[in-house]
C-alpha cells in the first residue's frame, strides 16, 4: 500500500515538476508547480508527517503559488516570450552545471557521508504516532519558543507600518537630483564627484 | 480531542527584566494606535512621546543594573532571553540614540514638510529589535531581533518620499540586508546543525564539553554567522551599502544607523562570538583578525578621497567598526569592555556629528559636499566649533572620549599577543586623523578664499533648532568630559561583561 501511494505521489511530483520546466505559457508552469507541491505533501503523510503536509498545502499551494500567479496575471501574459533570447549570456549552460553540481553533492553526501559532517550524534527523535506531531509543535511553539512567537508579532507591526509608508504620495513636487549625481556613475565606490556645487 | 484540558507548562517570565522591551513596544504601539484614531495630533506630540519612551527606558535600566549586579545574570522564557551587564548598557545606549533621533527626527521633518507618526514608530520599534538583540539567549530570537531592527531601518530610509536618493538607499539596504540575513539564517541553521542546539548556553556548554572530529559544519557556520552580522556593523568587505546608503537617508535615520544599529549589531558579535563561541576562539579569531585590518584600513583609506562629508562619515563609520572589531578580536574581558566602552563613546560621536550634518544639509537635505562648510568657522562659531570637537573625537585626539575608546580596544588586542593588528589600527587611525583634518580645514581656514569669490558657494545655514541643539550641546560636553574623566564609563563597561546563563 505504502509503496504504491509513494509510487503515484512521486509521479505526480516529477510530471509536476517536468511540466514546470516544459510548460510554454507561465500559468501552466505555476499550476504543475501546485501540482508538484501537492505530490510533496502525500509524500509527507506517508512519513506521518501530518503539520508539514498541511503546510506545504496552506503555504505553498496556497499563498506562494498564488502569489505568483498574481504576479504572472499583472505583468501580462500574452506577449509570448521569446526563449530563444539569453537575458544573461551564459546562465543556461551555467545552470545546467550548477544543477549537476548540486545533484552530485547531494547524491554523494546521502551515499558516502556515514557517519555525518559533524560527529555530533543525530538530534532528532521519534515523533511519537501520527496524529501527535502538530501537537507537540503546537507545544514547542508555546513553551520553548513563546518568545520568538510573540516577536513575530512585533516584525508583522513593523511590516504594515513600513508598507503604508512606501506606498504614500505626498503633496508637492518631487524633489530634483543634485546635477552631479544625476550623471552615470562610472566607477565603484570612491567615485562620487564633488557635488556642492550644484547647491 | 478537545476533552482533554491537560495543562502545558509555561516557562517562566520574569516580567521586570522585559520591562525596556516593553516600553519601547508599548510605546511604538500605542503611538500608532493614537495616530490613527485622533484626527490631528499636535505636531510635538510624537517626538516628545518618543523621547519619554526612551527616557523611561534608561531610567527603568538603573534597577536592573542593580539587581543584576547584586544577584547575577538570569535566564528566562525557556532560555530565549538572557539579562546580564551588556544586555542593559547596550540597552541604555540604544535608548541614548532613540533620544537623540527624536530630537534631530522633530526638526528634520518639519524642515522636509513630511507628515506622520511614522518615523517615530518605526523608531521605537527598531529599538526594540536592537534589545532583543542585546538581551537574545537563543540565535532564533537573536535572528528575530535583527530583523525587527533591520526591517524598520530599511522603511525609515525611504522615508524621505520626495527624495529619489533616499528610495534608492532603502531598496539597496534591503536588498543587499536581505542577502545578509540570509547568510545569517544559513549560519544559524548549520551551527544547530554541528550542535543540536539554537539555545546560546547550550551550544556553549556543548562546544566546550565535545571533541568533534569533524568540524567543517561548525566552521562553515561560524563564517556564514560572522558574515551575516559583519554586514549588520559594515565591516569591510560587507560595507558596500554603507557609504550609499548613509548618503541617501534621512540624516536623522543615519545616526540611528550609525549609532544604534552598530550598537545591536556589536551586541550580538559579542554575544554569539565572545560568549558563546569562546571555547573555539581559536577558529573564529583568525577570521575576525582579517576582518579587522580589512575594516580599519580600508573605511580609513577610502575616506580620504571622499568630497561628501556624509560619505565621508560612512566611512569613518565603517574604520570605528574596524576599532570595534579589534576589540572582539580579543576575544577576552578585557577586550569585551573595550568594545563596550567604544560603543558608548561612539553613539555620542555619532549622534553628535550627523546633528551637525542635520543642521548644514538645510532643506531638502542635500547639502552635503565639502563646500558646504567652507568657512562656517566664520559664519557659524558655536556649531562649527562643536562639528570639530566631535570630529576631533572621532579621530582619537587625547583629552577627548575618542582617545579614551581607541586606547582601550588596542589595549585590549595588546593584551592579547595581535602586536600586527594593533600596529596597523594605529596607522589607520592616523590616516583617518587627515579625513577629519580636512574637513577642519574646510571649517576654519579656506573662509578667505570664500569672501573673494562669494558665488562659489557662500552656503547659508540656517539656525539650528532646539532639537538639534540640545544633541550636540550634550554630545560635544560628554564627549570632553569622559575625554578627560574617562572613569565611570570605563567602569560602567567592565562591569557590563556579559555572562552566559543557561535556561
Amino acid at each position: 500500500m505504502d509503496a504504491a501511494v509513494f509510487i503515484v505521489s512521486a509521479v505526480i511530483v516529477l510530471s509536476g515538476a517536468f511540466g514546470v520546466l516544459l510548460a510554454r505559457n507561465p500559468v501552466h508552469a505555476a499550476l504543475f508547480l501546485v501540482q508538484s507541491v501537492f505530490g510533496v505533501a502525500v509524500l509527507f503523510l506517508l512519513l506521518d508527517a501530518t503539520f508539514l503536509a498541511a503546510v506545504q498545502v496552506i503555504v505553498y499551494a496556497g499563498a506562494i503559488v498564488i502569489l505568483f500567479l498574481f504576479v504572472i496575471m499583472l505583468l501580462g501574459v500574452d506577449r509570448a516570450e521569446d526563449l530563444d533570447v539569453e537575458p544573461i549570456a551564459g546562465q543556461r549552460p551555467l545552470a545546467v552545471v550548477i544543477g549537476a553540481g548540486i545533484l552530485g553533492t547531494t547524491l554523494s553526501a546521502l551515499l558516502v557521508a556515514v557517519g555525518g559532517p559533524t560527529g555530533a550524534p543525530a538530534t532528532n527523535a521519534p515523533l511519537g504516532d501520527a496524529g501527535d506531531n502538530a501537537q507537540r509543535l503546537g507545544e514547542a511553539l508555546f513553551t520553548d519558543h513563546v518568545f520568538a512567537v510573540e516577536l513575530t508579532a512585533l516584525l508583522l507591526t513593523v511590516a504594515v507600518v513600513g508598507a503604508v509608508v512606501l506606498v504614500r504620495r505626498l503633496a508637492g513636487p518631487l524633489q530634483p537630483l543634485p546635477v552631479a549625481a544625476a550623471a552615470p556613475e562610472t566607477q565603484g565606490e570612491a567615485d562620487t564627484p564633488d557635488e556642492g556645487e550644484g547647491a | 480531542m478537545f476533552a482533554q484540558a491537560e495543562t502545558v507548562a509555561t516557562p517562566e517570565v520574569l516580567w521586570w527584566a522585559l520591562v525596556p522591551l516593553l516600553v519601547l513596544a508599548g510605546a511604538a504601539v500605542l503611538l500608532l494606535t493614537v495616530a490613527s484614531l485622533v484626527r490631528r495630533l499636535p505636531e510635538w506630540l510624537p517626538a516628545a512621546w518618543t523621547i519619554v519612551a526612551g527616557l523611561a527606558v534608561l531610567v527603568s535600566v538603573v534597577p536592573l543594573w542593580n539587581e543584576v549586579q547584586d544577584d547575577g545574570a538570569r535566564s528566562f522564557l525557556a532560555g530565549a532571553v538572557g539579562i546580564d551587564g551588556s544586555t542593559l548598557f547596550v540597552t541604555a545606549l540604544l535608548a541614548v540614540a532613540v533620544v537623540a533621533t527624536a530630537l534631530l527626527s522633530r526638526a528634520y521633518l518639519t524642515r522636509e514638510d513630511l507628515p506622520g507618526v511614522e518615523l517615530y514608530v518605526l523608531l521605537l520599534l527598531s529599538a526594540a529589535g536592537g534589545v532583543v538583540m542585546a538581551s537574545a539567549n537563543d540565535l532564533i530570537v537573536l535572528f528575530l531581533g535583527l530583523e525587527l531592527l533591520s526591517i524598520a531601518v530599511y522603511v525609515m530610509a525611504a522615508l524621505h518620499l520626495r527624495r529619489i536618493q533616499s528610495q534608492e538607499a532603502a531598496l539597496k539596504y534591503f536588498v543587499l540586508g536581505a542577502f545578509a540575513s540570509a547568510f545569517l539564517l544559513y549560519g544559524i541553521a548549520l551551527v544547530y546543525g554541528a550542535t543540536g542546539a539554537t539555545g546560546l548556553a547550550r551550544i556553549a556548554g556543548y562546544l566546550s564539553t565535545t571533541i568533534l572530529l569533524e568540524d567543517g559544519m561548525l566552521m562553515a557556520g561560524f563564517g556564514l554567522l560572522l558574515v551575516g552580522l559583519g554586514f549588520k556593523v559594515a565591516a569591510v568587505p560587507f560595507h558596500a551599502w554603507a557609504p550609499d546608503v548613509y548618503q541617501g537617508a534621512p540624516t536623522p535615520v543615519v545616526a540611528w544607523m550609525a549609532a544604534g544599529v552598530k550598537a545591536a549589531g556589536f551586541a550580538a558579535l559579542l554575544r554569539v562570538f565572545v560568549l558563546t563561541f569562546g571555547s573555539w576562539s581559536g577558529e573564529w579569531q583568525p577570521a575576525v583578525w582579517g576582518l579587522a585590518i580589512l575594516t580599519v584600513l580600508g573605511g580609513s583609506v577610502v575616506a580620504v578621497v571622499q568630497t561628501d562629508v556624509k560619505r565621508m562619515l560612512a566611512y569613518s563609520s565603517i574604520a570605528h567598526a574596524g576599532f570595534l572589531l579589534v576589540g572582539v578580536q580579543a576575544a577576552s574581558d578585557r577586550g569585551t569592555a573595550a568594545v563596550l566602552t567604544y560603543l558608548g563613546v561612539y553613539t555620542l560621536l555619532a549622534c553628535g556629528s550627523f546633528a551637525v550634518v542635520t543642521v548644514v544639509g538645510g532643506a531638502g537635505d542635500d547639502r552635503h559636499g565639502i563646500d558646504a562648510y567652507r568657512g562656517l568657522g566664520a559664519r557659524r562659531p558655536w556649531l562649527a566649533g562643536a562639528f570639530a570637537v566631535l570630529l576631533l573625537g572621532q579621530a582619537g585626539v587625547p583629552f577627548t572620549a575618542g582617545f579614551v575608546a581607541k586606547f582601550g580596544v588596542i589595549a585590549a588586542a595588546t593584551e592579547g599577543h595581535s602586536y600586527a593588528l594593533a600596529g596597523i589600527a594605529m596607522v589607520s587611525a592616523a590616516v583617518a586623523a587627515f579625513v577629519y583634518l580636512r574637513i577642519l580645514v574646510a571649517l576654519y581656514m579656506e573662509d578667505r578664499h570664500l569672501e573673494d569669490d562669494d558665488e562659489a558657494g557662500a552656503v547659508e545655514v540656517d539656525p539650528a533648532p532646539w532639537g538639534p541643539r540640545i544633541v550636540i550641546t550634550v554630545s560635544v560636553a560628554l564627549v570632553l568630559v569622559l575625554g578627560v574623566v574617562p572613569g565611570p564609563l570605563v567602569d560602567l563597561a567592565k562591569d557590563a561583561v556579559p555572562v552566559l546563563v543557561g535556561g
